[in-house]
C-alpha cells in the first residue's frame, strides 16, 4: 500500500548548514495494517509521516503509495491523490470558522462533489464517528475528543485507502484517548483503510498496532511486528514494548531522572 | 450664534456626502486591490505554499515606500497621475485616487498580518487534503481571517476618515474641507465645534458597526 524507497531529509539553513532528518529508509506498509512509528521527540516520526503524503518533499527517495511514486507527481495529480490520503493532527486542526459539518464538507467540495451528494456523505460521516447531533456547533464548542472526531470524518470524507495520524491522542486524557482509538480500529476493521500513527505513547501502539518502527535520531532502528513476534526486540523503545506496563512505566521514570 | 450653522445646513449635507464618496471609494479599494495583494504577500512569504522570495521581497518593498510617506505628500506627488485618471484634480471623486493609494497598502500589511494568525496547522490539514491555492485562499484563508479583516477595514476607514479631511483641503471637499473653510479662515467656531462633533460621531458609528460584524462572524 505505501512503500517507502530510500527516503532522506536533509535540511539546508544558512546559520546551521545541513542538518540530516531523516538517514535513508525504507519501508513497506501493507493493506490493512496499522503501523505505528515510534520514537523519542525529534527522532523523525512526524518528518516521516508527512513524507508519506509529500507535506514534506524528501530530499532523496520515492514514496509510492498505491503504486504511485507521488514525488514526480504534477501538483494537480498530487492534489488529487491526496484526496485518498486522510491525514489527522495532535491539535485537530479544523476550521474554526465552519461548523462541523461544513468542516466535514470542505473536504468533499475540494474534490469537487455535487451538493446534494456532499449533504448526504456529510450525515452518513457523522453518523459512523457519533456526532450527529453536533452537526451545526462551531469547532470551540466542541470538546478535545469531539473535535478530533470531526477531523476523523473530515479525513475519511473521500473515502481514503490510507489515514495518517500524528500523535491523534496526545492532546486528550486517557478515557478519550480510548475512545479515539477504538474508533480507529474500527475504521480499520470495517472500512478497511490502512493507518498510519505517529505516537510517543507505548499505549496507543500497544493497544491498535499490529506493526512499528522504532526511529532513533532519524534512522530506523527496527521494524517489530506485535502480533507475530520473533525473538527479542533489539532496541530500548522496542523492549518497552514487550514489557508489562507497570515495569515500562517505571523504566521510563528511570530514563527520565 | 446658530444662525452661521443654519445658514451652512445645506454645505453639511454636500459635504458628509463628498466625505462618504471619498471613504467609500477609497475602501472599497482597498478592500478590492488591497486584499488580494494582502494574500500575495501572505502567500509569497517564507515557509508558505507559494514561497517566492524575490516576488515577496518586491512586494514588501513597494508597500513599505508607499507607507512611508506622509499623506499630504502623497496627496500632492501624484496630483499627475489624479489629472490622468480623472481628467481634474477636483472633487471627491479625484480625490480617492490618492486616497486610495494610500489605502491599499495598508490594508494589504492588515490583511497579511490577519492571515499571520491562522494556525499554520490548519492550512497544512487543508494542504494535506488536496485543496488547490485558489481553494486554500477562499474556502480557508479568507474564510478563518473574515473576522480580522472585517476588524482591518474598520480600522482602515476610519484612517480614510481622518485623510479625507486633508485630500478636502486641495480639492476634495468634505467635512473637513468645511471646517477649514467656515471654522478656521471666517473664524466661525461654532462650525468647527459642529464639525469635531459630527467626525467624533462617524469615527464612533464605524468602529460600532465594524465590531459588530466582527463579532457576529468570528466563531474562533
Amino acid at each position: 500500500m505505501i512503500r517507502l524507497e530510500n527516503v532522506e531529509k536533509t535540511y539546508q539553513s544558512p546559520e546551521h548548514g545541513a542538518f540530516q532528518a531523516l538517514a535513508p529508509i525504507s519501508l513497506e506498509i501493507e493493506e490493512g495494517d496499522i503501523f505505528g512509528i515510534i520514537g523519542y521527540s525529534g527522532a523523525g516520526k512526524s518528518t516521516l509521516l508527512r513524507i508519506i503524503n509529500l507535506l514534506e518533499q524528501p530530499t532523496n527517495g520515492k514514496v509510492i503509495v498505491a503504486g504511485r511514486d507521488l514525488t514526480i507527481l504534477s501538483p494537480k495529480a498530487l492534489r488529487a491523490a491526496r484526496h485518498s490520503i486522510g491525514m489527522i493532527f495532535q491539535q485537530f486542526c479544523l476550521f474554526s470558522n465552519r461548523t462541523v459539518a461544513e468542516n466535514v464538507e470542505f473536504a468533499l467540495e475540494i474534490s469537487g462533489i455535487e451538493k446534494k451528494d456532499r449533504q448526504k456523505r456529510v450525515k452518513e460521516l457523522l453518523e459512523l464517528v457519533g456526532l450527529q447531533d453536533k452537526s451545526s456547533s462551531y469547532p470551540s464548542k466542541l470538546s478535545g475528543g469531539q473535535k478530533q472526531r470531526v477531523a476523523i470524518a473530515r479525513a475519511l470524507a473521500n473515502r481514503p485507502r490510507i489515514l495518517l495520524c500524528d500523535e491523534p491522542t496526545s492532546a486528550l486524557d486517557p478515557q478519550t484517548t480510548q475512545s479515539v482509538l477504538s474508533l480507529l480500529q474500527e475504521i480499520n476493521r470495517t472500512l478497511q483503510v490502512t493507518i498510519v500513527v505517529v505516537t510517543h505513547e507505548m499505549d496507543v501502539v500497544k493497544q491498535i498496532c499490529n506493526k512499528v518502527a522504532v526511529l532513533e535520531n532519524g534512522r530506523l532502528v527496527e521494524e517489530l511486528s506485535l502480533t507475530h513476534a520473533k525473538g527479542a526486540p533489539a532496541s530500548n523503545l522496542g523492549r518497552l514494548l514487550f514489557q508489562p506496563k507497570n515495569e515500562w512505566l517505571l523504566a521510563r521514570e528511570v530514563a527520565s531522572v | 450664534m446658530f444662525e452661521n450653522l443654519l445658514a451652512l445646513v445645506p454645505e453639511f449635507g454636500m459635504a458628509i456626502w463628498q466625505t462618504f464618496t471619498m471613504v467609500g471609494i477609497s475602501a472599497a479599494a482597498a478592500l478590492l486591490f488591497g486584499t488580494p495583494l494582502g494574500v500575495l504577500l501572505f502567500l509569497t512569504g517564507k515557509g508558505q505554499i507559494l514561497e517566492r522570495k524575490h516576488l515577496h521581497q518586491t512586494i514588501n518593498y513597494v508597500v513599505n515606500t508607499v507607507r512611508s510617506l506622509p499623506f499630504i505628500i502623497l496627496l500632492v506627488a501624484i496630483i499627475p497621475l489624479t489629472r490622468v485618471i480623472n481628467g481634474t484634480t477636483i472633487g471627491p471623486i479625484a480625490a480617492s485616487v490618492p486616497l486610495s493609494i494610500a489605502a491599499i497598502p495598508f490594508f494589504s500589511r492588515l490583511v497579511e498580518q490577519a492571515l499571520r494568525e491562522i494556525p499554520k496547522g490548519v492550512i497544512e490539514a487543508a494542504v494535506a487534503m488536496g485543496a488547490s491555492p485558489l481553494g486554500l485562499i477562499w474556502k480557508v484563508l479568507l474564510n478563518e481571517a473574515r473576522a480580522s479583516i472585517v476588524s482591518a477595514l474598520t480600522v482602515t476607514s476610519i484612517s480614510l476618515l481622518s485623510y479625507s479631511a486633508m485630500a478636502g483641503t486641495v480639492g476634495g471637499g468634505g467635512i473637513g474641507d468645511l471646517a477649514i473653510r467656515f471654522g478656521y479662515y471666517r473664524f466661525q467656531t461654532e462650525v468647527m465645534i459642529a464639525t469635531v462633533v459630527l467626525l467624533i460621531l462617524l469615527v464612533q458609528i464605524i468602529q460600532f458597526t465594524g465590531n459588530h460584524f466582527a463579532r457576529l462572524l468570528d466563531k474562533r
